[in-house]
């Protein structure tokens, strides 16, 4: 916004923190995890932190704050918040300080909320404590910021529970929150990570608008680099508790000067060549299958579905469209209310018990978090060594050559990895592993659930670009099932738009991504933020144009 | 194994404290016949005799070495209270993993079982088996095992209830792996460390349970030697102020305490507890 503007520089800062150390705790021994970090911040100033989990950026955050999380301790540096000195500073002077001057906004609204209070009297409670507002001043003051965050019903909303409120709108609810004794910084701690992408372009549109409105200065802490395009003047790109290289927006998005950086901007440009048009008779074919949990609505309504061998058909949808219902379908795990599964023509029995190993050796799956995925007390010999006992038969010697072989498939060295245990390997590591496991049992169909959601963006790449290689070396069928349309443009050759249980598109990778969507795909695809600045206020701007033409225009469900 | 000793060095004095005792316990036990002067149900002099160099803690009411019958104690208390403990375990375990994995039907008929079992007063209950079946020690072995495996069962199916939801044994039972392979090799290994803590703790309440029922008569059976029905046979003695029968009493007290100081410990390791 002012970006480049040098009259902000002349004023004193709001925040400046000098040569910042946090060390924290590893047993017995301290490790330092920010290693001297010079962070200045002016008022009315929006500075984005990125990098990847381990950066330090959530630290720096909360060191703001003059806070350390247990376990960590400030251990150099000074960080003066508008003239005063917060390291070392009594902890009642900074708890002053903290929710009426510093606010924090933490990733998860639905567990920073506590579930027994309405959200207006969580609202409430800093600004009574603190004696900036009565009661019936901050009710009216909760009112008028939920219209402005552009909550539903801004008179009612705060009189519900937490769980009573979508994800998206307990993200609004927590940031109005936080703006409730009209700090003077705000400190945002990866707001809209655990959102869809058509919730998020909303929260982060929200929480644009109301930081100018209220002209606080503002911390955005992100792992992802588009979004903190959108939302800063200032970017740090943090690396290991080190700063890599700092910035205005523009420059750190338009003319990057650290290789780091450029491989963060890079991230999302990889492409599958296309395939073409499936030449075979598909290896798995759907059709008409309907599904519900025990007395709940129909999670599944009609879904036909065809995966074609050697070809990766990503399903695409919000949480709660019914995508991962599928693949518990598929597996057996929900026997479907109607409908058949044919795999190779052959129909399957629809629930687990009833297939053979033969049928269950040919379908493996890998699953979003890895950590929960791998039991944490067997070693990788035995994680990746069962599968082949119980599917190939393998024993002894021919069978430790074979972990040996899969494990240098997966890139990992087999000398220094086949004794270790899950909890000694990093998650793209253990991501890894769990591919292996499923190579194991030479299956013909892999069906990945949200593989690459819980990892950092480079690692991310890396696994796709490993499933790439062992589709073409192996000749497998991917299901990618994924809420994350750069991963659906990179690796997929055919695409499956799933809303509400219902497939409402579906078709080659190109066809699916070059307009003429369907309007569900067309929000999906216009949500996803792009590594551009401005992007944001002009696709709101594009959005608000076509309804000004009385075009309809669909909106998030979760709104 | 250098992690388990690393711990073991670092270990609190009172966890110290609690292996030297069960140490102690367990030498004293094993080697029983050599440390004794007399044997287990020998008479070797007139009744109620007092502390000598000949009868170090005197003699009981019918003229048997107190010493002997106090190192025998160990032997037998320790071993039948150990076998039941392990009896309860391997019921309660079993049928904890069962009802977690299985879930449903299985997870209802079994918790309700044990409901029943568990809302009858556990001491009364024995008393009453016991009373009817006789009191073998198999028997005694069993009908506590049993009584004590419901507690087992509360906790391993809680403590599995939190793993069968991982995506591990998804994964096992997508692969086609069979209910024992997944209760032994997916569940228990991650179920161990409060099954051990509570195995402890279960082992002291056995035992005091065993006690309990000796000196009502209906435990070890005369004239093996034991620590509750000593107790209970010498206990006029303490009317002429001599303070022997307080000795298997205390031998009783100290043990638990001691295993208790381990359980702790194992307790705090396990669970991660931090001191602030």
């Amino acid at each position: 916004m002012n970006s480049g503007d040098s009259t902000t520089d002349v004023r004193e800062p709001l925040l400046k923190m000098t040569g910042l150390r946090i060390e924290g705790q590893a047993g017995e021994r301290w490790n330092e995890i920010v290693r001297g970090v010079d962070v200045v911040l002016h008022r009315g100033e929006v500075l984005g932190l990125i990098g990847e989990s381990g950066a330090g950026k959530s630290t720096i955050g909360l060191a703001a704050m003059g806070y350390a999380r247990p376990g960590c301790r400030l251990s150099g540096g000074d960080i003066v918040f508008d003239g005063m000195e917060l390291r070392g500073a009594p902890e009642d002077r900074k708890r002053d300080l903290r929710g009426v001057r510093i606010a924090y906004v933490a990733q998860s609204a639905a567990a920073a909320f506590n579930p027994a209070h309405r959200l207006i009297d969580q609202f409430a409670e800093a600004p009574v404590h603190h004696g900036v507002k009565s009661r019936a001043e901050a009710e009216a003051d909760a009112k008028d910021l939920y219209r402005r965050l552009q909550l539903p019903y801004p008179e009612q909303i705060g009189y519900r529970y937490p769980h009573q409120v979508s994800g998206g709108q307990l993200q609004r609810a927590m940031t109005a929150m936080a703006m409730s004794c009209r700090p003077d910084l705000i400190v945002f701690d990866e707001p809209t990570t655990a959102l869809d992408v058509t919730t998020q372009i909303e929260v982060l549109a929200a929480i644009k608008d109301v930081v100018r409105h209220l002209d606080a200065a503002a911390i955005y802490i992100t792992h992802d680099l588009a979004v903190v395009a959108q939302m800063a003047d200032r970017i740090m790109v943090l690396r290991y508790g080190d700063l890599v290289e700092e910035g205005t927006a523009d420059q750190i998005i338009n003319r990057p000067r650290e290789k780091y950086t450029r491989e963060l901007l890079a991230v999302r440009t990889y492409r599958k060549p296309d395939a073409g048009p499936p030449s075979e008779a598909p290896l798995l074919r759907i059709e008409g299958v309907s599904a519900r949990y025990s007395r709940s609505a129909r999670v599944l309504e009609d879904v036909d579905l065809e995966i074609g061998r050697r070809r990766t058909v990503a399903v695409v949808g919000e949480s709660g469209s019914g995508k991962s219902t599928l693949a518990r379908v598929i597996t057996g795990l929900l026997p479907p209310e109607e409908g058949r599964i044919f795999f190779e023509g052959e129909a399957l029995p629809p629930a687990l018990p009833g297939r053979n190993r033969e049928m269950l050796r040919r379908l493996q799956m890998i699953y979003q978090m890895p950590d929960t995925a791998l039991n944490p007390r067997q070693r990788l010999r035995d994680i990746i060594g069962r599968p082949l006992a119980f599917y190939l038969g393998l024993t002894g010697r021919k069978r430790e050559d074979r972990v040996r072989e899969l494990l240098e498939m997966i890139e990992l060295d087999p000398d220094d990895f086949i004794d270790r245990y899950p909890t000694e390997l990093s998650g793209g590591q253990k991501q890894r592993v769990c591919i292996a496991r499923a190579l194991a049992a030479q299956p013909d169909l892999i069906i990945c659930d949200e593989v690459t959601s819980a990892l950092d963006q480079l690692v991310a790449e890396e696994i796709l670009k490993l499933l790439q290689r062992l589709q073409d070396e192996l000749h497998l069928s991917y299901m990618f099932i994924t809420h994350d349309l750069a991963t659906v443009r990179a690796i997929s050759d055919e695409i499956v738009v799933m809303l509400q249980g219902r497939i409402v598109e579906q078709g080659a990778r190109n066809d699916v991504l070059t307009p003429p969507h369907h309007e569900y795909t067309n929000l999906l695809l216009s949500s996803v933020p792009e590594m551009k600045i401005g992007w944001l206020d002009r696709t709101l701007a594009e959005r608000e144009k076509r309804r000004a033409r009385g075009e309809q225009v669909m909106e998030s469900a979760d709104r | 194994m250098q992690d388990a000793l690393r711990l073991l060095g670092n270990s609190p004095w009172s966890a110290r404290l609690g292996m030297l005792v069960v140490l102690f316990y367990v030498v004293v036990a094993i080697f029983a016949p050599v440390l004794t002067p007399y044997g287990e149900s020998e008479i070797v002099a007139a009744e109620y005799e007092p502390w000598s160099s000949e009868f170090l803690l005197g003699t009981d009411n019918l003229g048997r070495d107190m010493l002997t019958r106090l190192i025998y104690g160990a032997r037998n208390t320790i071993g039948i209270a150990l076998i039941t403990t392990v009896l309860a375990f391997l019921i309660g375990c079993v049928a904890g993993f069962l009802a977690a994995t299985l879930g449903g039907w299985a997870d209802q008929a079994i918790g309700r079982v044990v409901d029943v079992l568990m809302a009858i007063p556990q001491l009364i209950f024995a008393l009453l088996i016991l009373t009817i079946v006789g009191t073998a020690i198999p028997i005694l072995v069993v009908v506590i095992a049993v009584l004590d495996s419901t507690r087992v069962f509360r906790l391993s199916r809680a403590v599995a209830m939190n793993i069968v939801v991982m995506d591990y044994v998804e994964v096992a039972r997508l692969r086609g792996e069979g209910l024992w392979w997944i209760m032994r090799r997916e569940v228990l290994p991650n179920a161990l460390p409060p099954l051990v803590a509570e195995f402890g703790l279960r082992f002291c309440f056995v035992f005091l349970l065993l006690s309990a029922l000796s000196f009502l008569g209906l435990g070890i059976q005369p004239p093996t030697a034991d620590w509750g029905s000593m107790v209970r046979d010498n206990a006029t003695l303490i009317t002429f102020g001599d303070f022997t029968p307080i000795l298997p009493a205390a031998s009783i007290a100290l043990l638990t305490v001691g295993v208790n100081f381990i359980v702790d410990w194992f307790l705090h390791q396990t669970a991660g507890l931090k001191d602030e």
